[in-house]
């Protein structure tokens, strides 16, 4: 463990530093935007969206590397397609009631194929598994002015709508009634939400984005009273789950993003587990 | 608000959906400071009528007006109580939280002002909960949950109080509580009722609306004593309403 830390001081080694100024800024999207994945149950759609994002990543890489528009990277590619998925959900959440969940699953796995093909299709070998599963080793100084960005926005548009979007995960139905156009904001839900997996895909991977964004705000569920408060506390678990995760991924010379689902999912089993013997009312 | 205008105003309303006819050529005339109770069978169109009402549905033929606006205009006029049952459980939200939801659509960002916080307390203290108001939402009874939701649409200062199936899962005591807190409420406000329980409607409320693709209305007088007895046998509390609307169940006077 002590060595991680030696790490994260040398100067030779600025992707340490990148890797943990990025995991720490990106905690607050991901335990903010977690919460309300988690208290509007919307779990699947944010799946989707991260599935879909190896099409833009795909798409991405085949435009610059196949067709030479050198300013056009995966990173471009991955928030374009990441954001039409999000468009694509909330119109089927509003046109689709009953069939939401089979547009849903058509959408995961169409935007997965896509991916693959165009990979296949780009010159040179590029390893899908980066993608797949995540290498927050591999942060750039410019990822960190996107992290950035992204708390911004996440924390300023939250800030202002905080009551609006609460009434909009608690109760829709009434929220409209009250005049407002919980489409609209809906939509907008699902946009940041699409942007923070962009994140979070950058950090554990695609297959692996779910957990780092529900299991915090799950574990946070069961202590706070209220969605601000439950924010607060995913993002601080969150940011303890990456930090722990970094550095026993690289003291025992591990993959980073399974060494930190693997810490979040065992302190949720624990908590779950606890929770139950210790009051029997609050499971 | 001028009397002799009607609260709600249903004229020629049908409705169908996926083809098949809910409500046919309704016409219903609510006026203020009335208190009525919708019953019907299953599917017979009761929550059709409401959602008219609060504008969640339009119709496909008729109007709906309410003080002679359309209701989609006057949101701010309608409080609406849904069944609590409907909520997440696990949902970590304060009782002042819920109802200061109520106040939602005043400001532009959906930020409270201090007004909107005082309009909350108000509300929790005439539903009886104003001690409840930091306990969490989800720790609370179904009638006190109920009673929440109904200070939610109170803060919302509307003049007619829409409530959806508010007897269904509470018990006993908490439902002669909700019957107190109506009466006292229906000085001020217009009272409508979506319901299975008559037991309650007939204690309660001054008019009795059938639904069943058609409206029949009935004084309660027609439905309490004599009537209950004769269909029922016997004086004892009706879960189910089903019979009682069927075309051949009574005569419709």
């Amino acid at each position: 463990m002590l060595e991680f830390w030696t790490a994260l001081i040398d100067p030779n080694l600025p992707f340490v530093r990148y890797a943990v100024i990025t995991g720490l800024l990106a905690s607050i999207p991901f335990g903010i935007i977690g919460t309300y994945v988690v208290v509007r149950r919307i779990s699947y759609i944010a799946g989707a969206i991260s599935h879909c994002i190896l099409g833009g990543v795909g798409a991405g890489l085949y435009v610059q590397n196949a067709m030479g528009i050198s300013w056009f990277g995966p990173l471009h590619g991955a928030i374009v397609v990441a954001l039409l998925a999000a468009v694509i959900l909330s119109l089927v959440s509003l046109f689709a009631k009953q069939r939401e969940d089979s547009v849903i699953g058509a959408l995961w796995a169409a935007g997965m194929g896509i991916g693959l093909l165009f990979l296949a299709k780009t010159p040179g070998y590029i390893d899908p598994m980066s993608y797949l599963f995540g290498n927050i080793l591999l942060i750039t100084k410019s990822d960190i002015f996107f992290v950035l960005a992204l708390d911004v926005l996440v924390v300023g548009i939250i800030a202002v709508f905080y009551n609006t979007f609460l009434a909009i995960c608690f109760d829709d139905e009434y929220a409209g009634l009250r005049g407002i156009h919980t489409h609209w904001f809906y939509l907008v839900l699902l946009c940041l939400t699409a942007l923070t997996i962009v994140l979070l895909v950058r950090v554990v991977g695609i297959v692996m984005v779910i957990a780092l964004l529900t299991l915090p705000a799950a574990i946070a569920g069961n202590f706070a009273h209220s969605v601000k408060q439950m924010m607060v506390l995913a993002t601080l678990l969150c940011g303890i789950f990456i930090l722990a995760g970094l550095s026993t991924s690289y003291s025992l010379d591990l993959p980073s993003g399974p060494v930190i689902i693997v810490i979040a999912a065992a302190f949720y089993l624990c908590v779950v587990v606890g929770m139950k013997f210790l009051s029997p009312r609050s499971s | 608000m001028n009397s002799t205008q009607a609260a709600i105003e249903i004229s020629d309303v049908s409705f169908n959906y996926d083809g098949r006819e809910i409500l046919s050529e309704v016409n219903l005339s609510i006026w203020p400071f009335d208190s009525i109770c919708i019953v019907g069978p299953n599917g017979g169109g009761k929550t059709t009528l409401m959602k008219l009402i609060i504008g969640l549905l339009t119709p496909k033929k008729g109007e709906v007006r309410l003080f002679g606006k359309r209701p989609d205009e006057a949101r701010k006029l309608i409080g609406y109580v849904p069944q609590y049952a409907v909520y997440d459980k696990q949902f970590p939200i304060s009782v002042k939280e819920v109802v200061c939801m109520g106040r939602l659509g005043n400001s532009v960002t959906g930020r409270y002002s201090r007004n909107d916080w005082n309009r909350t307390m108000d509300a929790l203290k005439e539903v009886g909960l104003l001690e409840f108001a930091e306990r969490s939402f989800s720790a609370l009874s179904g009638g006190q949950r109920q009673r929440v939701l109904i200070a939610r649409a109170l803060a919302s200062g509307g003049e007619i109080l829409i409530l959806d199936e508010p007897t269904a899962n509470i018990d006993q005591e908490s439902e002669s509580h909700l019957f107190d807190l109506l009466k006292e409420l229906n000085q001020r406000m217009t009272i409508l009722m979506v319901t299975h329980d008559v037991g309650f409607a007939s204690k309660f409320f001054k008019r009795i609306a059938c639904v069943n693709r058609q409206v029949v209305i009935h004084p309660t007088s027609e439905l309490t004593g004599e009537l209950i007895k004769e269909m029922y046998g016997g004086d004892f509390r009706m879960i189910r309403h089903d019979h009682t609307c069927s075309r051949e169940g009574h005569t419709h006077a």
